[in-house]
């Protein structure tokens, strides 16, 4: 009667075959794919990041150089946008409807549910405004940022600035990510982690529509954001104020040391620029003026300028003498005047002269007698050569001091090997790099390794690395000090003395006198010119004071100022005089003024 | 007395252990698809879980009522029943409420109740009165056109409602019909005008009608055994096509080119079947029939999808087919649907512990998409384990079913069995990208009165006619 009864195995076939299929299926997407998992997870998981303020700047003082401001990025949620009023959101936010409508679709493209950011750091005017207005405009909302400020508006090239971090960081740093503001150069840059803080994320679970459901796992991954930490810088705002002061409208770089510890107190490349010109929206623009001004504000002249170091050079001469024994105090070397062979001397003085009242007078003739008896001390010039060269590296030169800066250049003091390959091995003898002998020739210093060496004379022999932070601030009250090294030169502290005392000679006896003698402080000093091929002279000086116990020592450049006596030293007698007695003696008013007044830009100046 | 201890005895227990276990699966997983803190109790009666119980406990009701009632009953009202639910069908036509675009409610109170669900018990309790009527022969013309009729009603009503899910479902009494000796040609063309439709759709008509020239190229020579012959056929196939694909542009003959290709069909066929019939080999008109007919499917399969189905309905077809990806749109649902399922891993995220599901990810994640949360949470343990007890609940009821000795029972039977199946498959398929996506609820899982009822009423009368097999029920 039921001739089909076998067909119940064909239906229970299709019901298996069925199930079986689903089972494969269900075990390739639930247990073979891991992908499912991890989109799952980005789906409901938002990254919500806090953002710790910066730490601050503080100077030696404790005055404020960096704080930070509020600045409200405007964030959008293109999935949660209806449709609004553009005309008065744009005019409550002072910006193009073009640009808004572009920077829409921009934050589409990148997603519809996760916020991109719409408008950076509005200002708190617009903030203002918007604050009032926003719930009409559903799917904005505003994220606080800090933004730096500067109340000195000081001290540029030493704080350097904030950028937003770029690609390649972001790819070989994982703490960064796209957006992050990281410090670009200077004190910023080289205390990036101190100053940065740490980041604090919260895991949120979000719904469908992107609101939010609660914490993560309670909250047990979630981070708190650490305050980045504060720095007591070593530079003394007021005298940095000063010294940018004294130097406005001239090119050059002035750096002031304490020479028993190494600390800079002032550092200035000038021009110099505000610093808060850097910050914000406009940092792009105004980035682009300051690297198009044919002045060069934001290159760092005290640590990428190298130049010879002229006159200056021949206390190292004279000390790298003593100490090889070729030379005492006592030595005299005869001067013809302008006549002197190999070098001619720039000046009028008795004859035979020895060091002390040489470096008096600069003169030439003597340094050559001197550099050539340390080269002539030895069989070979390159034996002599290498000597000298190594008394030279104890003073840190031709070689980075190792200042926070990055960028500092090297110098250069060349090996003999160069001699050797210029003018063939033994083809060559004092007499062929005589220009040495005076700070010219192959000779490169930087200002910075300048005001060090300065520093190392008035310490009489020996240096702290210099640095421009004493201090980061580990907690409200406790501070870790930052200990730096020290080193030690290969001359003997007794031979400092006679070169210290023809220093005095130099400020209190020499022309220098007339502007840049104190009453109640003894400066030691020393002029240098540095030959510039294209256009007047540089004017150099380098001092430290008082002669004992010295509290300063200090490195001047002031490029297109022909000699070392007409602006470097008035301008570093200013600057010493401003630092130990806190105000300029009313007779030096004139010189003050005249120093500020000064407008160098123009790089041929009449001799 | 004694016989109503008998129907307790008998009833199938196994069967209503799977339903209730089904049915508690279904409500706490509702319960974690829609989870609020602020109602965190099961009991809820504001959330769906606690209406859901409500819906339980009268799904129970009705199941006990269901048994009291004499088997007798169910035999000589199906034909009403029947007649009642295509006037409901009707009426919900004229007088429903529209719910996303479906004509299919009927509000009352503050109870929405879908007569589309209830007229699949009625058309099976129709079709096993109709089977089982006495002389009932499956092959005579009368029979087809009547059971035809019993099955095209509901089904053309369904559609005028814009509920292509439910009326599809219908579609699955093919397999009763086919148990019960219709001929598996059916079944088997069936499956090939599915292939036919995939294939149009996929690779185009184009390819399609080569696909099946080939096929019917291969089938010639497995007839005749004469390589020759079927050469001669190739010849004449691909000859008569070059020409009129690369003859049409030549003559600037302003034709697509699938109607080209329809027309050199044609013509190489009748060329063909002049040639067989000369020869006297008539068999082979047979497979130039079936031929010509497949090639006209695919040219109508083609019409269908394109003038016939809504766009939203292409799209949801070629979301599956892998012809359209739009994971943000159209594949949206499948995709997060996919993304909870595969996220639940081996052993799942744990009770309350899903995240697709409970931040709405997945879409009416209650209703139709109740298998996600199941996936999500329980994992492939839990997704293994509800398919495992539908299968054995689908053999349970073949089992059932085969024991029947009345045919109508036997015909009930197969029906509920084919019905839950039709439901699980394309529920569960939607649900993990192997089904397109069709509005039909989970049986027993998903969220609802009125799915949860017409499955209890459809299982419960046929636990009813089981519980009395031994009684002579009609011829």
């Amino acid at each position: 009667m039921d001739n089909f009864s076998k067909r119940k195995y064909v239906l229970a076939a299709i019901f298996i075959l069925v199930a079986l299929a689903f089972t494969v299926r269900l075990f390739r997407l639930q247990v073979q794919d891991n992908d499912y998992k991890q989109s799952a997870t980005r789906n409901v998981l938002r990254r919500v990041i806090t953002y710790p303020a910066r730490g601050l700047v503080y100077d030696r003082h404790g005055e404020l150089l960096v704080y930070n401001k509020a600045s409200y990025d405007l964030l959008v949620t293109p999935r949660e946008l209806t449709a609004f009023d553009t005309t008065s959101f744009c005019q409550i936010l002072d910006i193009e409807k073009e640009e808004l409508i572009a920077n829409l679709q921009k934050a589409k493209k990148y997603s519809t549910y996760k916020p991109s950011v719409i408008i950076k750091q509005l200002s708190p005017e617009n903030y203002a405004v918007l604050q009032e207005k926003i719930f009409r405009f559903p799917g904005f909302f505003v994220q606080a940022r800090t933004l730096r400020e500067y109340p000195q508006k000081t001290a540029a090239h030493v704080l350097g600035y904030v950028g937003e971090v770029d690609r390649s960081k972001i790819e070989n740093d994982p703490y960064y990510a796209q957006g992050d503001y990281i410090g670009v150069t200077g004190l910023e840059n080289s205390y990036e982690e101190a100053l940065r803080g740490q980041k604090g994320v919260s895991f949120q679970l979000v719904d469908v529509h992107n609101r939010v459901k609660g914490s993560y796992r309670e909250g047990r991954s979630d981070t708190v954001a650490i305050l980045g930490k504060n720095l007591t810088s070593t530079l003394d705002a007021e005298l940095q104020a000063y010294t940018e002061y004294l130097m406005q409208n001239k090119k050059g770089s002035v750096v002031a040391i304490e020479p028993a510890t190494g600390e800079v107190l002032a550092f200035l490349s000038a021009p110099t620029y505000d610093p808060s010109l850097l910050v914000g929206r406009a940092r792009g623009a105004n980035y682009q003026q300051l690297a198009e001004d044919t002045l060069k504000p934001i290159f760092n002249r005290a640590i990428r300028a190298a130049y010879p170091p002229g006159s200056t050079f021949k206390l190292i001469n004279g000390l790298i003498a003593l100490q090889e024994n070729t030379i005492n105090e006592q030595t005299r070397f005869s001067c013809s005047g302008t006549v002197s062979r190999p070098i001619r001397c720039t000046h009028s003085h008795y004859s035979p002269i020895a060091l002390r009242d040489a470096i008096r007078e600069s003169c030439n003739p003597f340094f050559w007698n001197t550099y050539s008896s340390i080269i002539r001390k030895y069989p070979r010039a390159d034996q002599g050569y290498q000597v000298w060269r190594n008394h030279l590296l104890s003073f840190g030169l031709g070689q980075r001091l190792g200042t926070e800066l990055n960028n500092e250049l090297a110098g250069n003091i060349p090996e003999d090997s160069y001699y050797n390959y210029y003018y063939g091995e033994n083809r060559w003898n004092a007499l062929t790099i005589r220009s040495m002998a005076i700070g010219q020739g192959e000779l490169l210093i930087t200002p910075f390794q300048l005001a060090n060496l300065a520093a190392t004379i008035a310490n009489r022999g020996f240096y702290y690395t210099p640095h421009l932070v004493k201090s980061i601030w580990s907690d409200r009250d406790e501070q870790e000090e930052l200990k730096f090294e020290r080193h030690e030169t290969t001359i003997d502290p007794s031979h400092f003395d006679v070169v210290i005392d023809g220093m005095q000679a130099v400020v209190e006896e020499s022309n220098v006198r007339y502007s840049s003698k104190l009453d109640s402080i003894i400066i030691c000093g020393k002029t240098g010119t540095v030959q510039n091929p294209h256009g007047s002279d540089h004017s150099v000086f380098i001092a430290f004071a008082p002669k004992e116990n010295p509290q300063i020592a200090i490195s001047v450049y002031v490029e297109n100022g022909v000699w070392g006596s007409r602006y470097a030293a008035p301008i570093a007698s200013l600057i010493i005089e401003k630092y130990l007695q806190g105000q300029i003696a009313p007779r030096r008013i004139a010189v003050e003024e005249r120093m500020r007044d000064a407008n160098l830009l123009n790089p041929n100046q009449p001799k | 007395m004694a016989r109503r201890n008998n129907i307790w005895a008998n009833l199938d227990w196994v069967s209503i252990i799977l339903y209730l276990v089904l049915v508690f699966m279904g409500w706490i997983n509702i319960y974690a698809a829609v989870y609020n803190e602020e109602h965190s109790s099961i009991l809820d009666m504001t959330q769906r879980y606690g209406k859901q119980l409500i819906w339980i406990v009268a799904a129970l009701v009705i199941g006990f009522t269901l048994i009291l009632v004499d088997s007798k009953f169910y035999v000589f009202s199906a034909y009403g029943f029947y007649a009642i639910t295509i006037l409901l069908l009707i009426a919900v036509l004229l007088f429903g409420t529209q719910v996303k675009g479906s004509t299919s409610w009927f509000q009352v109170g503050g109870i929405a109740i879908q007569p589309a669900e209830f007229v699949k018990f009625t058309t099976a309790l129709a079709l096993a009165k109709y089977l089982s009527s006495y002389n009932f022969k499956m092959h005579r013309f009368k029979s087809l056109v009547i059971i035809g009729v019993i099955l095209a009603l509901p089904v053309v009503l369904i559609f005028m409602q814009n509920d292509t899910g439910s009326a599809l479902v219908i579609g699955v009494f093919l397999l009763v019909l086919f148990r019960e000796g219709l001929s598996g040609f059916v079944l088997f063309l069936t499956f090939i005008v599915a292939i036919i439709f995939i294939l149009t759709l996929v690779l185009s008509p184009l390819h399609t009608i080569f696909t099946l020239t080939a096929g019917a190229l291969i089938f010639h020579y497995i007839m005749q055994q004469r390589l020759s012959e079927t050469m001669k056929a190739l010849v004449i196939y691909a000859s008569l096509s070059a020409l009129f694909l690369f003859g049409g542009p030549i003559f600037e003959i302003n034709v697509s080119e699938v109607k080209l290709v329809l027309a050199s069909t044609i013509l190489s066929s009748v060329i063909f079947a002049i040639y067989s019939l000369r020869k006297g080999v008539h068999n082979l008109l047979i497979v130039l029939g079936l031929y010509l007919g497949l090639v006209f499917l695919t040219f109508s399969v083609d019409y269908v999808f394109n003038n016939v189905l809504q766009a939203h309905q292409q799209s949801r077809i070629n979301e599956l087919l892998g012809i359209e990806s739009d994971p943000l749109g159209v594949g949206y649902n499948v995709n997060q649907s996919k993304i909870a399922i595969g996220s639940g891993g081996f052993s799942g995220k744990g009770f309350l512990n899903g995240t697709q599901t409970k931040f709405d990810f997945v879409p009416e994640q209650s209703t139709d998409f109740i298998f996600c949360t199941v996936g999500e949470e329980w994992g492939f343990i839990g997704t293994t384990t509800v398919i495992g007890l539908f299968l054995f609940l689908l053999l349970r009821l073949l089992y059932l079913a085969e024991r029947q000795r009345s045919t109508f029972s036997r015909v009930y039977g197969y029906s509920v069995a084919c019905i839950i199946f039709f439901h699980l498959s394309i529920n569960v398929g939607m649900t993990i990208g192997l089904a397109p996506v069709i509005g039909i609820p989970l049986p027993f899982f998903s969220y609802g009165g009125s799915s949860l009822w017409s499955f209890t009423i459809l299982l419960f009368i046929f636990l009813r006619l089981d519980a009395s097999r031994a009684e002579k029920l009609s011829h």
